[in-house]
């Protein structure tokens, strides 16, 4: 366990010392700024729509540092050749894969803390409410969708050639669940077959990011969603996880490093 | 002859700051003279007119808190209900049932994903219908001419927010950029009567919506004859709109029926009547007022 947690360190240290965050953070909270500085009406009480602003630039800055910090890591280590030093501790492959989905995953929780204490401070500064419980599980829901995301870019990484094509791919295929992924079964209903039966077998086996995006009840305040939903989300979003890990995690140990 | 690189900056520091200070007052007409100076107009070109619409649905998204179809529910193209909602439209259960577009869910992956999203039709209250106030105040930006921005926009400052200057600083400014809409006429017009109580303002911007609906000369007082001239020919684009006719027709019947003066009060009630569809309980209203006049008379 503590080589896997000597793994994650360098990634989380890699983060802070990329430029990466603090752009993306300075990008987010001029914007939101901007936007909140505006007056509509002369009324002082307007804030929903900083708040999604806000919410939607903290969506889209950690996506872009979750998808293109995993997606670098273990092509980085190759053409860098620093895999063999690491692997040759000895640091087992499977280590090497929880090590860097932990470290890319803490490095983007430290991420979303920051963003969502801004956010909040922004929140707070009009409306004078705390509501720590929308926000906490609105937080929580994204970490968990971005343990899937980062284990799936990861498993990318394996398979894919460059970085870029691994971040773009994963681009797509998470704007495009997020996106669409909750109406596609009310699409499959509408296709002849044999294309409703593929979008409906795609429906059931594509991983539900959109159940993570919880932006509706934090931007309306509409109180928390229940708790027990909230831990069965949380369930399927770690079944994801280890599912893309460990798929990840074959393709790796048979995958040969010197090419 | 080599000259020195801070003379030649000295130099081209004054270069531009001769020419800002030639240039600036002229730079200023420039964009004054072009017929829309607004940076979103410029940068969208006549795309803006879709931002536009898109903005205004995402005040009617805000008034619902969220719970909006998508494009891919399926729901009937129908009026944004905050346009019915400024209309005075009270929602029925009929109506309350055709909002409910979710429907039951097909499997229980959407089941369970109902948890995560927004899944009762409230609308916005008690203040919070401010929230919608950005994004009418973009649409306008983006799409002067699109009436229903200002016409929803000043109802809510007014009716729901208790704001009426601001609500009629809207008008004024949805006036100026479509000076022939009746629509904007009839709602400053409802300003003056409900909220500063101004019964000859009213009249006078009724009446010039009347005029502007109808297309009759604006510097001409009203002539009954002409109006129902024109009431029997319509354009097809007219009749698309009577409601708004019917609109400025009664509430200019009751403002003259409420002053006193019974014959004009007819007159409009009449008028409304032959666009109305429920020209029966005008009917009443003509009726009660022609009592008021007999029971005047001696």
């Amino acid at each position: 366990m503590n080589k896997i947690f000597a793994v994650a360190g360098v990634v989380i240290k890699e983060l802070y010392r990329r430029k990466d965050f603090y752009v993306l953070f300075v990008l987010t909270a001029l914007l939101t700024l901007a936007a909140g500085t505006a007056n509509f009406f002369q009324d002082e009480k307007i804030i929903r729509y900083v708040k999604d602003v806000c919410l939607l630039l903290i969506w889209v800055s950690s996506l872009v540092i979750a998808i293109v910090t995993t997606a670098r890591q273990i092509p980085a280590e190759r053409e860098a050749r620093t895999i063999f030093p690491l692997l040759a501790k000895p640091v087992s492959r499977g280590q090497v894969i929880a090590g860097k989905f932990l470290g890319c995953w803490l490095a983007t929780g430290i991420a979303l803390a920051v963003f969502y204490f801004f956010f909040a401070v922004v929140a707070s500064s009009r409306e004078h409410a705390w509501p720590l419980a929308t926000y906490l599980q609105a937080a929580w829901m994204q970490w968990c969708l971005l343990a899937v995301v980062i284990a799936m870019v990861l498993l990318g990484s394996i398979y894919f050639a460059a970085p870029s094509s691994t971040a773009t791919i994963s681009f797509i295929v998470v704007a495009g669940i997020l996106l669409v992924g909750g109406h596609l079964n009310s699409i499959a209903l509408q296709q002849p077959e044999p294309m409703q039966g593929l979008l409906s077998v795609i429906y059931y086996c594509m991983p539900h990011l959109e159940w993570y995006y919880l932006s509706d009840f934090v931007v309306y305040n509409l109180g928390t969603v229940p708790w027990l939903k909230l831990f069965a989300a949380t369930l399927y979003a770690a079944a994801w996880t280890g599912f893309f890990l460990l798929a990840a995690w074959f393709g790796f140990r048979r995958k040969n490093l010197t090419t | 002859m080599k000259a020195s690189p801070l003379l030649i900056l000295v130099a081209l520091f004054a270069l531009v700051f001769t020419l800002a200070v030639d240039l600036a007052p002229q730079a200023t007409g420039w964009s004054q003279g072009q017929k829309s100076g607004n940076f979103l107009s410029l940068m969208f070109g006549d795309g803006r007119k879709l931002l536009a619409s898109q903005f205004f649905t995402m005040a009617d998204v805000y008034f619902h808190s969220g719970y909006y179809p998508s494009i891919f529910d399926t729901k009937s193209a129908e009026e944004k209900e905050i346009i019915s909602t400024s209309h005075g439209r009270k929602e029925t259960e009929e109506d309350e049932k055709k909002e409910d577009f979710l429907g039951q869910p097909k499997d229980w992956i959407e089941a369970f994903g109902r948890n995560f999203k927004v899944t009762k039709h409230t609308h916005l209250e008690n203040g919070n219908e401010r929230e919608i106030l950005p994004w009418l105040r973009l649409a306008a930006d983006l799409d002067p001419q699109k009436v229903d921005t200002y016409t929803v926009g000043a109802f809510f400052l007014w009716q729901h927010l208790n704001r009426p200057d601001q609500a009629e600083v809207f008008l004024r400014e949805g006036l100026r950029n479509n000076p022939d809409s009746p629509e904007i006429l009839f709602e400053l017009g409802r300003l003056y009567h409900d909220s500063s109580h101004d019964a000859v303002r009213a009249r006078n911007v009724w009446e010039m919506g009347i005029k502007k609906f109808l297309q009759l000369y604006v510097d001409q007082p009203i002539d009954f004859g002409s109006v129902y001239g024109r009431l029997d020919n319509l354009s097809p684009a007219q009749k698309d709109n009577q409601l708004v006719f019917e609109e400025l027709a009664v509430n200019l019947a009751r403002l003259e029926d409420e002053s006193g003066n019974y014959g004009p009060a007819i007159a409009w009630f009449g008028a409304a009547q032959r666009v109305s569809l429920d020209p029966g309980s005008l009917g009443k209203q003509i009726d009660a007022i022609k009592k008021k006049i007999s029971a005047k008379q001696p």
